[in-house]
């Protein structure tokens, strides 16, 4: 067991600008993300959240602008993991095989298949490295994908909506599972999430974007392990919640109070 | 005002989704399958034993396996069973081979999906055993007939479900693989040939369907060798039990290849939930 991880790659982003067609996802972004940071995106669906972390993970080139990862040299495919909505795990390879995708080009080292039991240990699945995926339920299938983002011991998490189709029991168990990993090997994290509450309980930042653009950017000073019955946590849910919904809802407030 | 009761079903019970245990494999299922083809044998011997029909017209089981016993001894069936073996073979090498590589190349770029789909989908809507005329002028009776009209005929089913397969791979698992770093080998061999493997062995299984029907007609109309040789010859002399013997044969190893196929198809695709049987 390595017990010295990589630490975490800074992320710059820099005026990138990204359209698909007519349609401008993203207006000259700026965004800078120290390394071991662990920010959450919100936004509505299509502001260009989703668009921005696939630009982050090189998933997709920028039209305009740069976005770096790291040192100068770094690839993203070989320093950042992204977790998508879906498990996205091979159906014809095994749990354990399918950690060993995570590994990329050292897949075949020999210790390849000792690494990918220990990154289904981290996350609680290592008596079901023989399986096929479609015995596991959707929370396992997630907990696969996330041993084979890890075991590579990326320095880059990018999560796309990763929790979104989990139902809510699991979800909050994903969440713990989340935290509890990135306080342990400090990568970067960079999660988009529509939940506003699931960003709160996460990230050490909150970065909102609304029509390609960051409209607001708040850091998130509350002790970890964070619970959502916390009154600040559920006043800052209330600040950005109004904010991402408009005015009317502020005045709603207000007619309450 | 008048009494408002509200009045909710109360056995509205929600239905219970109860999937049937799927039996597949054990000893009783397979053994049912086996009944209906039995009677029929049996029917069939009790009519021609008792003069219902006509050894001229229909020979009975009997006189079938008699005749099988006999060819077996002078060693012509053995022989005749072998040659259109081989010819399966060699056709549905060579035709599912080239549909396959085909597939493959017009499933993976562009380029050779423009310049080739197009020609072969024409190529498709001539009935290949409409070319047994021009076969004939071109090879005579020759092997070579046989092979060129079964490798036509089993090329297309391999061909287009190669196509399909390679082209129905799941875009996110392909991103996904992309993103972990694979390289195009890596890419090929993980993520989009096993993804294709289902729809290739359903190729396989219509062209060894193709294979059988082509060869039947050819080994008919334009051969020296072979059961359906045998089965021409067989007519000639009125021998009717030979030539049910050769149809039955035809029949045999048609089940023989379609049974090995799946077996096949049951270990590779053992990841497959449609191939998982529940412990």
């Amino acid at each position: 067991m390595s017990l010295v991880s990589p630490p975490g790659a800074p992320v710059v982003a820099r005026a990138l600008g990204k359209s698909y067609g007519d349609n401008v996802v993203l207006r000259g972004l700026d965004l800078d993300v120290p390394a071991g940071q662990f920010v959450a995106i919100v936004g509505r669906s299509g502001c260009g959240k989703s668009t921005l972390l696939r630009l982050i993970a090189g998933l997709e080139a920028p039209d305009a602008g740069r976005v770096a990862l790291g040192t100068q040299d770094e690839r993203p495919s070989d320093s950042a993991r992204v977790m998508f909505q879906e498990p996205r795990l091979l159906p014809w390879a095994n749990v354990i095989d399918n950690v060993t995708v995570g590994l990329g080009a050292g897949a075949d080292r020999r210790d390849g298949r000792a690494r990918a039991i220990e990154a289904l240990d981290r996350v609680g699945l290592a008596d079901r490295a023989g399986e096929w995926p479609s015995v596991l339920s959707g929370g396992q299938k997630q907990r696969v994908a996330l041993a084979r983002a890890l075991v590579s011991r990326p320095r880059l998490l990018a999560l796309d909506e990763p929790l979104g189709a989990l139902d809510a029991l699991t979800r909050i168990e994903m969440q713990r599972l989340l935290e509890s990993v990135w306080l342990r090997e400090r990568f970067t994290a960079i999660l988009v999430t529509h939940d506003v509450a699931e960003a709160i309980t996460l990230a050490d930042r909150i970065v909102l974007i609304e029509k390609g653009a960051i409209t607001l950017d708040v850091r998130v000073d509350l002790p970890r392990p964070r619970r959502h019955t916390s009154p600040d946590a559920a006043e800052l849910e209330a600040r950005i919640l109004a904010r991402l919904l408009g005015e009317t809802v502020v005045e709603f407030r207000d007619d309450r109070a | 005002m008048s009494d408002v009761t509200l009045d909710f079903p109360a056995t509205a019970s929600t239905p219970v989704a109860s999937k049937p245990a799927r039996k597949r494999g054990t000893w009783a299922g397979r053994g049912v399958g086996w009944a209906l083809p039995l009677a029929l044998l049996a029917l069939w011997q009790g009519a021609a034993s008792i003069g219902w029909i006509g050894d001229s017209f229909l020979p009975s089981p009997l006189a079938v396996i008699k005749a099988a016993w006999r060819l077996t001894l002078t060693g012509e069936l053995p022989r005749n069973a072998w040659v259109s073996f081989l010819r399966a073979i060699a056709g549905l090498v060579v035709g599912g081979g080239i549909g396959f590589a085909l597939g493959l190349a017009n499933g993976l770029s562009r380029l050779s999906f423009n310049v080739t789909d197009s020609t072969l989908q024409m190529v498709r809507n001539i009935p290949h055993l409409a070319l047994i005329p021009l076969v004939i002028v071109w090879f005579g009776i020759e092997e070579e007939a046989k092979l060129f009209l079964v490798a036509l005929g089993v090329f297309f089913p391999v061909y287009i479900n190669t196509l399909h397969g390679v082209r129905g791979v799941d875009p996110q698992l392909i991103e996904m693989a992309r993103s972990y770093g694979f390289d195009r080998r890596r890419l090929f061999r993980r993520v989009i040939l096993p993804g294709a493997l289902p729809s290739l062995f359903v190729g396989l299984r219509f062209a060894l369907g193709v294979m059988w029907l082509t060869l039947i007609v050819a080994e008919t109309i334009a051969a020296q060798s072979g059961i359906g040789y045998m089965a021409m010859q067989a007519r000639e002399f009125m021998q009717i039990d030979v030539v049910v013997l050769s149809i039955l044969i035809y029949a045999l190893l048609g089940k023989l290849a379609d049974s090995a196929t799946r077996a096949w198809e049951r270990r590779c695709l053992s990841w497959h939930p449609a191939f998982q049987v529940k412990a």
